[in-house]
């Protein structure tokens, strides 16, 4: 493979391959060590301090938990998106196709902000789910869950849109032939053709919210044990002058969030490697 | 009684595909539709099929006496065989012939024993059932078409509709199956609409021939018939007599 005198079609494999390393070398390596060795400079009872106060352990529950469901409802919901953009003929379908990468194009402080305008129990959505319901969802988890809907949304409906839009109509055509109603027709033929996409999505909707720090700060109202994402303790740290801890619940976060990509992906590995070998065994 | 298609119109905005069509197909009779690109004839079997539907209030679609003419795809019965297989890519070989009986109400689905000696018998009957196992992805056309076949027998359709089943294949495959094909008709004479723009393939295939343009037939009969009598100019032009 690194033999230099092996003839190719496409030329050029040593410099792209060394310019790609060079390049994600410059961007996320060099950032991710010094992560790393900002941690590794204090103490292992302070960075364990750091990284197992309660603050700090409620945070991890909230982020990652809230991450999660946020992230399945977008799946869900994302997947609608998606196939009525792709699928269906209607007046204004570009512009709410527009409206699908706001999310992404928005100021995460402007959405923040703009979310806790309208949910605080003073704002127009607020107000109404508070005298209606009881329900309050600025200040609280649901409002964290609010603003990591928002931003998660692009994520689901962009990943699976090229997919939906290369499903072969005759295909369908054809099971409908066969006697499949179209409930039967999505959830024995299209779904398991978008699965892959849709859990791609979702993982990336997953990751962008685990991260997300702008939206969130405005619309939790930042009570500790109760409403505190973990980035906002990470800045918190910083405000204290505390660069190591700080730095020690960012490696910690970033494991967590390696080892659940991990997961995923041994996940579909297996997966495939279960189909393949069907396939192997004649 | 077989198939009977009954005044039958059909307009894309403005563009009239089929203009008042009538043709009956003979029960256990092979009825190839030929006509170049354009003439009207895969609308038509895809009206046949319930994957379009008729102008409103213009004709009708018997099969064996029924009508069907607002029924959907899914409750006629009718087997199709697509030009590009259409095949399951995430199912192999087995689930995809299964398909049409697995889907069935509860109440008529048959079971599991009863299906696999179903897709077994069938894929004998196409000769591939050494590949039950194997995903359409692994097949070579002419055994995609094969399993294509098989999958639209398994609901023992009433009627089969074939549209251009050999068109994406190499010459030689495609004169093996047309012959595998009209075999495989001598023994099931099951009802058969088959569209093609190849004339060889409908005069060697077909009981009866109907020639398509522009939306009308322009003659329909046995292949002497039409090539001794050709009716008008342009079914003399199509089938590039001499005189």
């Amino acid at each position: 493979m690194f033999n230099r005198f092996t003839p190719r079609i496409m030329p050029g494999f040593g410099l792209s391959l060394g310019y790609t390393i060079f390049y994600l070398s410059l961007i996320v390596l060099i950032p991710f060590s010094a992560l790393f060795t900002k941690t590794f400079s204090a103490s292992w009872a302070h960075i364990w301090e750091s990284i197992s106060e309660p603050r700090v352990l409620a945070s991890y529950k909230l982020s990652f938990g809230v991450s999660f469901l946020a992230a399945l409802v977008n799946g869900f919901f994302g997947l609608i998106t998606a196939w009525v953009l792709a699928r269906y003929e209607f007046p204004g379908r570009r512009f709410v196709d527009a409206l699908v990468d706001l999310p992404f194009a928005l100021p995460t402080a402007v959405a923040g902000i703009a979310l806790t305008a309208l949910y605080s129990t003073n704002g127009p959505i607020g107000s109404f789910l508070f005298e209606h319901f009881n329900l309050r969802v600025a200040y609280t988890p649901l409002g964290i869950f609010v603003a990591l809907t928002f931003i998660g949304l692009p994520f689901v409906v962009r990943t699976l849109q090229p997919v939906i839009l290369d499903l072969h109509a005759d295909v369908e055509e054809a099971a409908a032939c066969l006697g499949a109603t179209r409930w039967q027709t999505f959830t024995r033929i299209i779904l398991p053709a978008l699965l892959p996409a849709l859990g791609t999505g979702i993982m990336l909707a997953f990751g962008r919210a685990v991260g997300e720090y702008g939206s969130v700060v405005f619309i939790a109202g930042n009570l500790p044990l109760k409403t505190e994402i973990t980035p906002l303790l990470i800045i918190t740290k910083l405000e204290q002058f505390d660069y190591s801890g700080a730095a020690a619940i960012g490696l910690a976060m970033l494991l967590a969030s390696f080892v659940i990509l991990l997961l995923v992906n041994l996940i579909q590995w297996w997966n495939d490697k279960r189909t393949a070998h069907d396939r192997e065994e004649n | 009684m077989g198939v009977q298609i009954r005044n039958i119109t059909k307009t894309f905005n403005k563009f009239v595909a089929l203009k008042n069509v009538t043709l009956d197909v003979q029960p256990g009779e092979l009825l190839a539709l030929l006509g170049p690109s354009g003439s009207g004839k895969t609308t038509l079997l895809r009206i046949v099929a319930g994957l379009e539907f008729a102008d409103p209030g213009h004709g009708q679609i018997l099969f064996h006496g029924e009508d069907v003419t607002y029924h959907s795809a899914y409750k006629r019965r009718a087997g199709f065989v697509f030009q590009h297989y259409a095949l399951f890519q995430h199912m192999n070989i087995f689930e995809n012939v299964a398909f049409g009986l697995r889907v069935r109400p509860r109440k008529l689905r048959p079971t599991e024993d009863e299906i696999r000696d179903r897709v077994f018998t069938l894929l004998k009957r196409v000769q591939l059932e050494q590949l039950a196992k194997r995903f359409p992805s692994q097949l070579s056309g002419g055994q995609r078409q094969r399993i294509a076949l098989a999958r639209a027998l398994a609901i023992e359709p009433r009627v089969l509709l074939l549209d251009e089943p050999f068109g994406a294949l190499d010459a030689k495959v495609r004169k093996e199956l047309r012959r595998w094909l009209r075999q495989f008709h001598e023994e099931t004479h099951l009802t058969t609409l088959f569209v093609t723009h190849d004339q060889e393939e409908a005069f060697e295939l077909a009981d009866r021939v109907a020639i398509l343009s522009e939306g009308n037939i322009q003659q329909i009969g046995c292949p002497k018939e039409i090539v001794q009598h050709p009716t008008n100019t342009f079914v003399h032009d199509f089938l590039g007599l001499d005189i």
